[in-house]
Parts: structure tokens; sequence; C-alpha cells
């Protein structure tokens, strides 16, 4: 790395940072945090270069199946989720716990999975975009609301919008429309279009409690 | 009406607003589009959801300084590391070339131009190398160990303080983009003396030497007539696009044939621009691009940092998937330019503007120019109609992340710096703000920018923007809020704003493209991108509609161009929904034609005594015909023209291509929009806002917000509703607190993630945010509508500024975005307290 000293910061080194250190490290800010954020999330596959990052074979509830996965200790949920477990609906805007595009439910409540090391949730029941719908394809009320509400724009957000939705309905299965968007405030939309988020949300709490229009019935 | 003439009364009539879906089946009625299911349910793959055998991955280096040359590169450790399969390095991409893309437009090469990867690097954080390894963690073990030689260079950061005497230059030729005729802009060394610089102390924008310029009219007889003449200064802030989805990529090699998979606005336009960064024949790439999360200006062709991933799986052999993070998609993710302004305007008694004298120094950035300082001159001359204006503007580089367009680029800073001045003469002329706006909106058909050459200045298709400011005064009950008294109550004050906005909307020229299958399905090719504002499916009603079928038997092709789509516009400028409703409205009309005439041969007669109704073509009158499937099945059999053997000669060459393609598979039919289309295409919109601000911690919310459009037809309410609110909010960022700060000792960026730079959320705006339109159709196209995705970003932004400035006063700001401390500092001293010339603070 250009202008560093000492660049290796990997887990479980000494930390003693010098004031020369630091300063440079703030001159060299973008590629050294870009570089060194991604320490933290190898894919994996088995085929690591450095035995410092060993992987181990765990078993976790992913949308109602036992899946049996070889995750690092540092992974991350969403990287276990997305290139593990292929169940790329689950999207990382951010990888910070900034914008809510990673959101799943753990035991039903909505965690940001960017944020979660995949071997805190052996025990928890995970839940993700692609296990809302019923068996049979039937959408869940609040999929289906943004269906018949034409939520969203480019959607990067919305798998994350709509697990936080699913979430907060089981807290507050009637709310106003202020206390949705409080309640969904942990999530970020680019395109702006909160207004039609919010319109397709609330229908989906309406959905949720009184069951989808007879016509739409499946 | 009675006293009008029939011509007079039909006008009158044609420029009526009218309930949405007037006169239509499909077109302004709500439906669901065909790509929702998969992204509610997580099927929609995105860039980064794609996956291929034997994968690696890349990771980028980037520059730590804002200007430095790259004088050594030692990968020896890392390449002998297990997993590390190669690096890439500047001298490995593709250089500047002249490129002619297969339409046949030659393409110049730009010696300044940007690079993937550079050996001098022009700001930090730009891409120097990349390394490809079986994963990110080696990739990131392997940057650690690569030596790096940088030399650092002389950089400036500050349009302004490169233009001080002695001061640095962004480049070692260069700091400011001369554009003489319809040259391309030059790189040319531009420095004000000391007395240029005296007007700054005043707090004014300093005016020395611009090399760009125009005007009409008499300006100083304007100034010289006016009853008040303000002399105002503005800095509009630079803010990332910030797409949610980073521009990442995965590229793929088979048999010699680049298959890409990125985020783009126009699915058609990005093969000739890889291509052209590439280096290859566009017929040696498939470019897949199902869903794109998002772009706003910045992925207009996808982004050149695409070439790292494709060119790293050519050398390498395999796969490559390039994932962009949050801090990079910041440094290449690009950016609206920053403009800070000096602008005198002046007004008649009753508000009326009499002249304008616009003064730009605009940002470049550390690639190119761009039109932001040219289009803020166009649309401040076409939405406030003055009679005499001049412009003036300085494009100055520096060593910061590269700019390019943002949604309504200029456009939203043009309104941004106007607005707030015609809010303030209004308050002291006594003019109730609706009012000062409406004697001076465009209308009809009105002028806007300088003379060209034959003394002819342009002017819109058509513009009702007065009725939208009347029916939204109304609807926001505009009179009711101004007249309610007290507006202060303990530490809170309440105040309105409204605002006009314009921008472009709409192109011409452009293809369609139908395969009537033998099922009977009709099966819609679309070459636009997908960035859900769903112009990639709604121009296709105004298909459907001229075959009068049901959307049900409508199937739309997109997003991989192995699948043979038509010439389509750039998704940018707000082309879409004006050029490809054309498009497919031509289209359409081709197609009866061929069904018209596969019935007249196989039935007997002549193809205007049949007609198209329920799926089937059929004589006049009733008695034989062919359903759809027959059609189809018979056009196969005639072959020719009615199955795709032959093309229709006057599409572009991509869409014949396409034809060929997809030869036989029924009847297959394409038509180019040869429609007139007289004068420029612009949307127009009247934005009102109340905000309540608390003067005591200088917070402040906005509490209330509506957009009336005049954006002609209404294609699909929803998605325009989206497009109206959304783009309004995007606006709302700039004023309520999107901006850049950098560090002008080192040049280094301090605000790169979103929650230092963060765009509005769900609790910044109010949680019942309105919006309407006229829906009056624009005579210049055959469907009548036109774009509107950029048209509202100006007005969501100034209707804020209007409505802070009526609750606070016109002492509390000069630059925007306006913050909690640009409150407290300034109410309390009764001026703005923040410098409103110096960038990125």
């Amino acid at each position: 790395m250009p202008e560093m000293d000492d660049p290796r910061q990997s887990e479980g080194a000494q930390r003693k940072v010098t004031r020369r250190q630091f300063i440079l490290g703030v001159i060299a800010g973008g590629a050294v945090v870009s570089a060194a954020s991604y320490r933290l999330l190898a894919p994996g596959h088995g085929r690591l270069s450095s035995a410092n990052w060993s992987e181990r074979l765990i078993s976790i509830n992913v949308n109602g199946k036992a899946r049996r996965v070889e995750a690092m200790k540092q992974e991350t949920l969403a990287w276990t989720l997305r290139y593990k477990l292929g169940l790329t609906g689950t999207k990382l805007g951010c990888d910070r716990a900034e914008c809510g595009a990673c959101t799943v439910l753990l035991d039903d409540v909505p965690h940001y999975s960017c944020s979660v090391l995949t071997h805190t949730v052996r025990n928890k029941k995970v839940t993700t975009i692609e296990g809302l719908a019923a068996a049979d394809g039937k959408l869940h009320p609040v999929q289906q609301a943004v269906v018949d509400q034409q939520g969203f724009q480019c959607a990067f957000c919305m798998s994350g919008f709509i697990m936080a939705t699913v979430g907060y309905l089981k807290q507050n299965p009637n709310p106003t429309r202020a206390e949705l968007a409080h309640g969904i405030s942990g999530n970020l939309c680019r395109c702006q279009d909160y207004s039609k988020i919010l319109d397709s949300m609330m229908r989906g709490a309406e959905y949720t409690r009184n069951g989808f229009p007879a016509e739409r019935r499946a | 009406m009675a006293d009008l003439d029939p011509v007079g009364a039909a006008k009158a009539e044609a420029e009526k607003p009218r309930p949405f879906g007037t006169g239509y089946k499909l077109i302004g009625k709500d439906y669901s589009t065909n790509d929702l299911v998969a992204k509610v349910t997580g099927r929609s793959k995105y860039a980064e959801d794609f996956r291929a055998e034997g994968m690696l991955f890349c990771r980028l280096v980037l520059s730590p300084m804002p200007h430095a040359r790259v004088k050594r590169i030692n990968a020896e450790k890392a390449l002998a590391m297990p997993g590390v399969r190669g690096i890439l390095t500047p001298d490995e991409v593709p250089g500047h070339a002249d490129y002619v893309n297969d339409n046949g437009t030659r393409i110049r090469a730009d010696r300044w131009g940007e690079l993937a990867l550079a050996d001098e690097p022009m700001y930090q954080g730009e891409p120097i190398l990349a390394v490809a390894a079986v994963d990110e963690l080696t990739c990131a073990e392997a940057i650690e160990r690569i030596e790096i030689e940088m030399e650092p260079l002389p950089f400036a950061t500050d349009p302004l303080e490169s233009l001080r005497p002695g001061s640095a230059n962004a480049r070692e030729d260069g700091n400011v983009w001369v554009q003489e005729g319809r040259q391309e802009p030059q790189l040319a060394v531009l420095k004000w003396t000391n007395e240029d610089f005296a007007a700054e102390k005043e707090g004014k924008l300093p005016m020395g030497h611009a090399p760009e310029e125009w005007s009409f009219g008499d300006v100083d007889a304007g100034f010289k007539n006016a009853a008040l003449v303000l002399d105002e200064t503005f800095l509009t802030p630079d803010v990332s696009h910030q797409c949610l989805e980073p521009r990442t990529t995965m590229a793929r090699w088979e048999n010699g044939k680049l298959f890409l998979y990125t985020g783009t606005q126009s699915t058609m336009q990005t093969v000739p621009a890889i291509a052209r960064w590439m280096h290859m024949d566009e017929d040696k790439i498939v470019f897949i691009s199902e869903y794109t999360g998002g772009g706003f200006g910045s992925k207009i062709t996808g982004a050149l940092t695409l070439v790292i991933p494709a060119l790293l799986s050519r050398k390498l052999n395999a796969p490559v998937m390039m994932r962009v993070s949050r801090e990079e998609e910041h440094f290449i993710g690009r950016a609206r330019p920053g403009i800070r302004a000096r602008t005198k305007v002046g007004f008649a008694k009753d508000g009326r503007v009499t002249a304008v004298d616009m003064f730009l120094v605009s940002d470049a950035g550390s690639y190119g120019s761009n039109g932001d300082g040219g289009a803020c001159g166009q649309i401040t001359s076409l939405l406030y109609q003055p009679p005499a204006m001049r412009w003036r503007n300085v494009t100055v580089a520096t060593n910061t992340p590269p700019r390019s367009a943002q949604s309504a680029p200029g456009g939203m800073q043009a309104i941004a710096i106007m607005e707030p001045i015609l809010a303030k003469a209004a308050r002291q002329l006594g003019v109730d703000q609706v009012a000062l706006r409406r004697v001076n909106c465009p209308e009809g058909k009105a002028e806007f920018g300088p003379p060209n050459h034959e003394g002819q200045r342009g002017h819109a298709t058509s513009c009702f923007l007065k009725q939208a400011l009347d029916l939204g005064a109304e609807q926001f009950k505009w009179n009711e809020r101004v007249a309610r008294r007290p507006r202060q109550m303990g530490t809170k004050v309440r105040g309105v704003g409204v605002s006009l906005s314009t921008f472009h909307g709409g192109s011409s020229g452009f293809d369609g493209l139908i395969v009537i299958t033998p099922e009977g399905r009709v099966q819609i090719q679309s070459g636009v991108g997908n960035l859900g504002t769903e112009a990639l499916i709604d121009v296709h009603r105004a298909a459907a509609e001229v075959l009068d079928v049901p959307w049900e038997v409508c199937d739309i092709v997109w997003g991989d161009t192995s699948k043979h789509l038509p010439y389509t516009c750039h998704s940018g400028g707000s082309q879409t929904i004006h050029a490809m409703t054309r498009a497919g409205h031509a289209v359409g009309l081709e197609c009866v034609q061929r069904l018209k005439e596969v019935a007249a041969k196989k039935l007997g007669g002549q193809p205007d005594d049949y007609v198209i109704a329920n799926q089937r073509v059929a004589r006049k009158g009733g008695g034989a015909g062919l359903s759809f499937a027959e059609a189809a099945q018979q056009a196969i059999r005639l072959g020719g023209i009615y199955d795709g053997h032959d093309v229709n000669p006057e599409v572009n060459k991509v869409t014949k291509t396409s034809v060929a393609a997809l030869a036989g598979q029924g009847l297959v039919a394409s038509a180019r929009d040869n429609y007139s289309h007289e004068g420029d295409s612009f949307s127009f919109l009247a934005c009102f806002a109340e905000v309540e601000a608390d003067v005591e911690t200088g917070k402040y919310y906005i509490t209330d917000y509506l957009a009336y459009a005049d954006v002609g037809t209404v294609i699909h309410p929803a998605a325009l509703g989206g497009q109206v609110l959304g783009r309004s909010t995007l606006g709302i960022g700039h004023a309520i607190g999107q901006k850049w700060v950098i560090d002008p000792q080192y040049g280094v960026t301090v605000a790169e993630r979103f929650y230092q730079n963060r765009p509005p959320t769900i609790l910044d705006v109010p949680v019942d945010m309105k919006w309407n339109a006229l829906n009056i159709p624009d005579p210049e196209t055959p469907v009548g509508a036109r774009g509107c995705g950029e048209p509202p970003v100006g007005g969501g932004c100034a209707a804020i500024l209007n409505a802070l400035a009526d609750a606070l006063g016109d002492n509390i700001f000069q630059r925007a975005p306006v913050n909690a401390d640009t409150i407290l500092t300034s109410y309390e001293a009764g001026r703005p307290m923040q410098n409103p010339l110096l960038a990125h603070i």
C-alpha cells in the first residue's frame, strides 16, 4: 500500500497505532478502508489462501429449512445467504448498517444481515425475501400489496423494506402512516420513492390484517 | 367559449386538463408492470446476483492522493501468493482512440479523458490497480503486499481557488475548459487578477474573465427600467448520485465473445460504449442488464470501470466479479457539479423579470467538461422568460471525483439559484409569490436560450405551466396558508414556498420492434434500461393501444442484447417516455398494416378492407378473418417483409441486425419514429412546500409538499407519481443536507458514506406528499407524452429553500444545503454566517 509503514491490520494483530501511522492512515483513508473492509468478507469456496481464515460447518434455519453451511467465524449473514446459500434477494447496499437493503428477520425481528455474524444465528429462525411467499407461490400480503400498488422504482432496497415492514407489522399490525414510516425508517431508498413505498406498505398492513381482496386470491 | 371560432374552440378544448386515461384503453390507467413479481420475491437479478463457474473476484486499489503519478508498481510478492491469479495495471487498459459506432457516428478520442485505471490519478479514490484472486480476502491480502511508489503532484479542490493568481492547476496543462463553437472543450490556463477577487470581501462572487458567454435582448435597458434590482451570490452543492446498487460488474468470455453483466440506464446504448472502451467490435459483445439499482445519470451507458473485470477475465481466462464497495462508489460513482453563481435580476413593480445577468463558476471535477453551466443558462431563460439576459460561465477542472449529469443537470442548479431571488423580490415588492411566478411563467411555444446563427431562438413544443401553477395553488390552499397567522408559535416558525420547475422531456428518431408469435402473443422487444421508473415497460402500452390488444397478451423482452432488441434512446435527459412511446406508436401502426396485408393475401381483397379488433384481423363489417396466431403463421409462410427475412429499410442499423436474428419467428414488424417534432420537448411543474423550523435548535421539518405537473399525456399514473415525488425528494436532498466535505489541505474527502452524506430518509419528507398532473397532450408527439424523470428536481429543492426563507427571512443562507447550524448561527446574527464561496465545507 502506498504511504503506509505497516498496513497490515489483520484480525488479532496488535493494534498499536502511532501518531504518524494515524495521520498517514487518514491520508490514505479511501484505499485503506476499502481494502481492509473486505478482509472480513471472504467468500470461502474452500480455497482459502491463508490458514488464518478457517471455516466451520454449522447448521442454520433459513426460510424454514435446516441449511448446513461452512462459515468463517467472522462471516456475515448477508455473505452466507448470498454467496453460500444462493439467496441473492438479500441485497448489499452499503455493508455497514447504513441502508437496510440487507434486512432479514431473525425470529421475526428485522436485522441488518450485513452486520450479523452467521455464527450467532444458529439458534434463530432466519427469514429472507425468498421465504415470504407460500410454497404454492401465493405472495405474502405485503408482497402482494407492492404489486398492486406499483410500489418502488429500482427495487434494490425493496427486499429490505419488505422484510422491515413484515417485522414491524408483527409488533404493530394497525399502524398509522407516520408510525409505519418510523418503523421502517432504518431503510434507505435512493430513488426516494417513499410516498409510493408507504402507500404499498399501508396496503400491506391492511392485507395482513384482513386478507387480500377476494379477486386477488390465488 | 361561445364567442370563439370553431378552430379556437377546438384549441381551447385541446388545452384543457382531463382525467387520466381519457380516450384510451391502456394509456393513463394503472396496472402492475411485468417485472414486479420477480422484484418482490427476490428473483430479480442485479449484476452482483449472477454467478459463473470458476468465478474469480477482483478488488481495486484506489489512489490515496488527490493528484499523483504512479512511479513504480511491484506486485511480485502478491502474485506469488496462493489464490492470487493476476493484476491489471493502467498500461493494460485500452487508451484513447477515435471510435465509429455501428450506427456510423464517429466519437473523437479525448486525450484528457478518463480511463478505467490511472497512472496519473486525478482524484483521491481513483482506481490505479486491480487484483484478481479466488476470493476477496485473498485480494485484500495481496493488495497489502503490493508496493506502489507514487509521486505527489500539485492539486486543486476548490474551483475558485484555482482561478487565483499563482494557484495550482488540477492538471499540468490547465485548469479551465474552453469550448469554442461546436468544437470539443479544450483545457486552458485561466487566472484572474487580485482586483478581480476584490468582490469576495463583500461576500460576492468575484467575476473575472469568463470564456463562455451569450446574451440576448437589451440587458442594460432591462436593469435601467427595473423597479428593483437584486444582485445575489449563491452556491449549489456537489451531490453524489449514490445509487443504492454500486457499479458492480461481472464479466466472462466465451468463444471470443464478451458476456458482461452490470447496471445501466440504457441497454442498447451501452453496447457501443463497451465496444469503445474495450476497443472491440459491437457484435462480439453480449450485454446483460435485467435490473439496475439506480442511475440518476451516473449509469447512462453503464460505467467505465466495467472494463476492469472484462480485461481481467480475458487475461486470466476465467469469469471475474468486481464488487464495488460503498466507499469506492463515493469516489467513482459520479456527482452533480456544484455551481457558484452571481446573478443580477431586474424586476418591474408587478414582479415581471426585466433582465437577468448570470455569472457562473462550475466545478468540472477531475475529468472532462460538463454541460451543467450551459444548461443552467438555458433553463433560466426558459423558466422565467426574461426579455433580456446575459450568461457567462467558467468551467473549472479540480482534483475531486468526476462529475456527470445528475437528474436535471444544470436545470436543478438554475432553479436553486433563481428561485430564492424571485422569492426575495416578491417580499420586497409586496407581490404574492404565486402571482410573481405567474407573470413570469412560460407559456405555449415559449422561447429559450440565445438566438442561433440564423437569429432564431429555440422554443418549447408546448407549455401549460400557468394552469399547473393555478391548479396547484388551489390544491395546496396557498392563499389560506399565506393568510394563516400567527406564523410563529413559541420557538416554532412556519413558512411556505413555491417554485417553478422544468427540464428537457424528450427526443425522437428511435425504433420499435414487435413479433406476433404463432401462438398469438404480442412480443415487444424493449431496449430501454430497467431503472424501475417503468419506462422500460410503460412505453409499450402505446403499441398495445394501437394494436387494440389486452395487456395480458403482451410479453416484454428486455435486459439481454442476445435477445435482439431495437435501437433505443439513452435513458437520460428524461427522453424515454417521449421517444419510445413515439417508436411504440410507429411500430404499432406498422404491425397493423402488415397484419392487414397478410390477411388480404390469404383471404383476398385489399389491406384496407380489413380492421383489427379482438386480436383478429378481419373484413370490415364482419366476415372472414385471421386470428393473430393464424396471421403470424401465415406471415412465416409468406416470409420476406412479413417474418423479418426482409427489413423495413427505414429502421436504424442496430434494429436491422435484431430483425434478421428474429426472422422466421412470427410476424416481425419494425418501424422508425419519423413523426415530426417541431421544437424542444420540456416538462414543467409547479412545486409547493410548507416547513416548520425551530429557531432555538435550527432543526426544521417539511410539513407539506405538492408538485403539479405538466408532462403531456399521463401514461402510467402510479409510475409518474413515483417520478414526480421521487425526483422532487432527490432535489429536496440538496436543500436539506447533502453535500461533500473535502479537506483543502490534503485534498482528501471526509464525507464518503451514507451516514456522512445521507440522502433524505422516509422521515425527512412529509408522510403524505402529493402530486397531480394536467394530462394535456403535447401537440408535437402522437401519444402526447413527455418525460418527467428530471423536471421535478429543481422545484423540490427550491420550494424548500423558499419556504425556509419565508419562515426565517432573507438573511439566513447563501448556499445550499441549509442545515441546523446554518439556521442557528445566521438567525442570531441576522445575516448569512456561512461562507458562500468556499467549496466542500
